[in-house]
């Protein structure tokens, strides 16, 4: 084998003096799924990067400056993960139109580095021929070279260069090992503007069987001994997947998850509502009282600081599901759930969708382009927001923490508040399920897709990749409150001193928004909701966190509540049923424009997100008014 | 050398890829990860509930159902005799 942090040529001539030296701007990264591209990015980019769109499709585009390898003039595409540039599937068809420069604001790359895992080369050399014959200098990376050595794999990328015709590296993107080789052939590929243009032999018919008998004489010819299945993987699939451990042992994790967003979470959320509160009391103190401290004080600082403390809680629960999905037991936890998704009907590959509607029910639904069945694909858009997204985690915790008791069972492994914020959970998925069992039983009858399901070995996962899904989290999150947060906070404060008398705001009784509130309140009394809790769900149609925002503005502005915190403010004005009857409306009820908006978009009309809207927010209200009728006869 | 369906060798059994009988759009999406006449395949477990089925397929594990499991056939390696005694 040969050396980590050398490159293989494919000819052994010295390198000829560059005649003129090309301005290179591009550089796309390309490989199939799971080969470890996003961890190689990261490393090459130092985590700097920006997330966009490409025109007119869903597929989401990472781009940034390789500044990690001091070449901040030049930018990095990384490309979706595809087994193919012949599919026909979205994501190779964006593959292709960036490697010719057919996408628009796009520039055409100059040179590509394709990353293959070296521990299965025959089926991941069936993209390097697609990719070669499109033409451009490209850099073989054969990653987990350290997986690759550690199972007893064998691998000459002397061979391998010569036979494919282009320059090959083992490298080991998680360790950081044989990356050098990526600046050299930068450096080389902008002084040889020729250099991807050699004669290989590639299959002439790019089908898959055609790749594939080309891919295995290539490994064949070089001596590629593949490793040895890993012992641990092995190990661990006999007890994470075993008939009785398996199903109990997925139970444990999602408990644990939800146990340590409290345990842990919620003093650190509390510790950031203190520090918050006190900065803001600081602040205030620095302005003359008059109304633009009443502004900026009760009505902006208390909404958005109110939303803002659960950051870390929603931080927390980001990087579980991030360890569960990098070290490769989401994908057992797949394995394991499909029997359940198969009962209701529903097709297996919609369990990917519907995990990411945990996180957000936006993406989730676009994914949904992936089912090719179109009344599935309905099925799945209805259920989505169903899944209890990170949106509704400020209301439910605000809520639990306010109402329910921290008690512990089980010598304090599980405590009251973490089941609660469980159960509400499974009440969104069981209403998922409902749904989807009644579309599938009326409208909706469907012949299932296959369920194909590609299960990685375990490994550890890093801290580079961790951390940039949280800092894409918490960028998303802080964004949402210095925007849409801090705007509905601003017109409900507004509204809650006009009008105004004689140079004098109204107080908040002889409000507008408390008219407002009065007039509603008929109708969510039965809930055991008031008006102000009624105030916060209309104005948490536009996103579901706004309501906390709101709350924390309109019980900031009420003299009666103004001292008390946001938790105390709720427990003095409403009861446990109205409480518990408020989190079980906000599990069914579709509080968001965002997914309204892309429905309409994904289904080209407005009947499914009208439909959709008034289906959720009638179950939603039935739902609180039974909970708040029960609970009201019980305590 | 018999040929049997995926779906029907026992865990712990080899064998080699015969054919697949599915439409494109699967056959191919499966060509991909290694379902192709040839190959090497291997029955590894099964899911908790005993459906899905993961397979070792050229060093890649996959998971499939066994209505996806029954189209796909290949010839037992006569080596691995009947473990499950």
């Amino acid at each position: 084998m040969s050396c980590h942090s050398t490159v293989a040529e494919p000819m052994e001539e010295a390198t000829p003096v560059p005649a003129g030296t090309v301005r290179m701007r591009t550089v796309a990264l390309i490989g199939p799924p799971n080969c470890g591209k996003s961890t190689l990015f990261n490393r090459l980019t130092g985590m700097r990067q920006k997330v966009a769109n490409y025109p007119g499709v869903t597929v989401e585009h990472h781009s940034g400056k390789m500044k990690s390898i001091g070449r901040n003039d030049l930018t990095l595409i990384d490309l979706p993960g595809i087994y193919s540039l012949a599919t026909y599937s979205e994501d190779a068809r964006v593959a292709v139109d960036v490697l010719t420069g057919k996408m628009p604001g796009v520039p055409k790359p100059d040179c590509v580095l394709l990353v293959l895992d070296s521990t299965h080369m025959n089926r991941q050399l069936m993209l390097a021929a697609p990719v070669f014959s499109i033409g451009l200098p490209t850099l073989v990376l054969l990653n987990m070279s350290d997986q690759l050595e550690a199972r007893g794999g064998k691998l000459d990328t002397l061979a391998l260069a010569r036979e494919l015709g282009h320059p090959v590296a083992l490298i080991s993107a998680s360790q950081g090992k044989g990356l050098g080789v990526i600046p050299e052939f930068l450096q080389r590929a902008g002084s040889r503007p020729d250099s991807g243009s050699r004669p290989v032999h590639l299959p002439v018919l790019q089908s898959a069987a055609s790749c594939r008998s080309w891919a295995t004489q290539v490994t064949a010819r070089t001596n590629y001994q593949s490793p040895a299945a890993s012992l641990w993987t092995r190990r661990l699939d006999s007890v994470l997947l075993h008939r009785v451990f398996g199903p109990l042992i997925f139970l444990a994790v999602v408990i644990a998850v939800f146990q340590v967003v409290f345990t842990i979470g919620q003093p650190l959320s509390d510790g950031m509502g203190t520090l918050l509160t006190s900065a803001g009391a600081k602040a205030a103190m620095l302005l003359p009282d008059n109304w633009l401290r009443a502004l900026l004080r009760d009505g902006l600082w208390n909404g958005v600081q109110s939303v803002l403390v659960f950051l870390p809680q929603i931080l927390l629960l980001f990087l579980f599901i991030g360890v569960l999905e990098d070290s490769g037991y989401l994908a057992r936890a797949a394995l394991i759930a499909d029997r359940v998704m198969r009962s209701i009907g529903l097709n297996g590959k919609a369990f990917i969708p519907l995990l990411s509607a945990y996180a957000c029910a936006v993406p989730a639904i676009m994914a949904t382009r992936t089912i090719e069945n179109k009344r599935e694909r309905f099925a799945t858009i209805m259920i989505a927001p169903f899944m209890t997204c990170s949106a509704r985690l400020p209301i439910y915790t605000l809520i639990i923490a306010a109402f329910i008791p921290n008690q512990k069972f089980l010598g304090g492994i599980i405590g009251l508040r973490a089941m609660v914020m469980l159960s509400l959970y499974l009440l969104g998925f069981l209403a998922a399920l409902v749904t989807a069992k009644m579309l599938n039983s009326s409208v909706m009858k469907a012949s299932s897709a296959p369920f194909i399901l590609e299960l990685p070995q375990y490994r550890w996962p890093t801290l580079s990749s961790l951390g940039l899904r949280l800092y894409d989290r918490g960028k998303l999150f802080l964004k949402k409150a210095g925007t849409v947060i801090l705007t509905v906070t601003f017109l409900v404060w507004v509204m809650s001193v006009l009008p105004i008398h004689g140079g004098q705001f109204s107080n908040l009784t002889s409000s507008v928004i408390a008219h407002m509130g009065h007039w509603i309140e008929p109708v969510i009394q039965p809930l055991g909701f008031n008006w102000k809790i009624g105030i916060g769900i209309l104005s948490s149609i536009v996103a579901r966190e706004v309501i906390v925002g709101t709350l924390g503005t309109l019980y900031g502005v009420d003299p009666a509540t103004h001292a008390l915190g946001l938790q105390a403010a709720l427990r003095h004005d409403i009861t446990l049923g109205g409480a518990i009857a408020l989190v079980v409306f906000f599990a069914f009820a579709m509080q968001c424009t965002s997914t309204l908006i892309v429905v309409r978009r994904e289904t080209n009309s407005w009947k499914m997100p009208a439909l959709q809207f008034l289906y959720m927010t009638g179950v939603a209200y039935v739902a609180a008014l039974v909970t708040n009728q029960v609970i009201m006869r019980i305590f | 050398m018999d040929v049997t369906a995926l779906s029907d060798a026992k865990v712990g059994s080899a064998g080699v890829v015969e054919r697949v009988d599915l439409p494109d759009e699967v056959s191919d999406y499966l060509a991909h990860l290694g379902f192709l006449p040839g190959t090497s395949i291997e029955v590894l477990c099964r899911a908790p509930a005993g459906d899905p089925r993961v397979y070792r397929i050229d060093g890649v594990e996959v998971g499939l159902r066994n209505e996806t499991a029954r189209h796909i056939f290949l010839k037992l390696n006569s080596a691995v005799t009947d473990e499950a005694a």
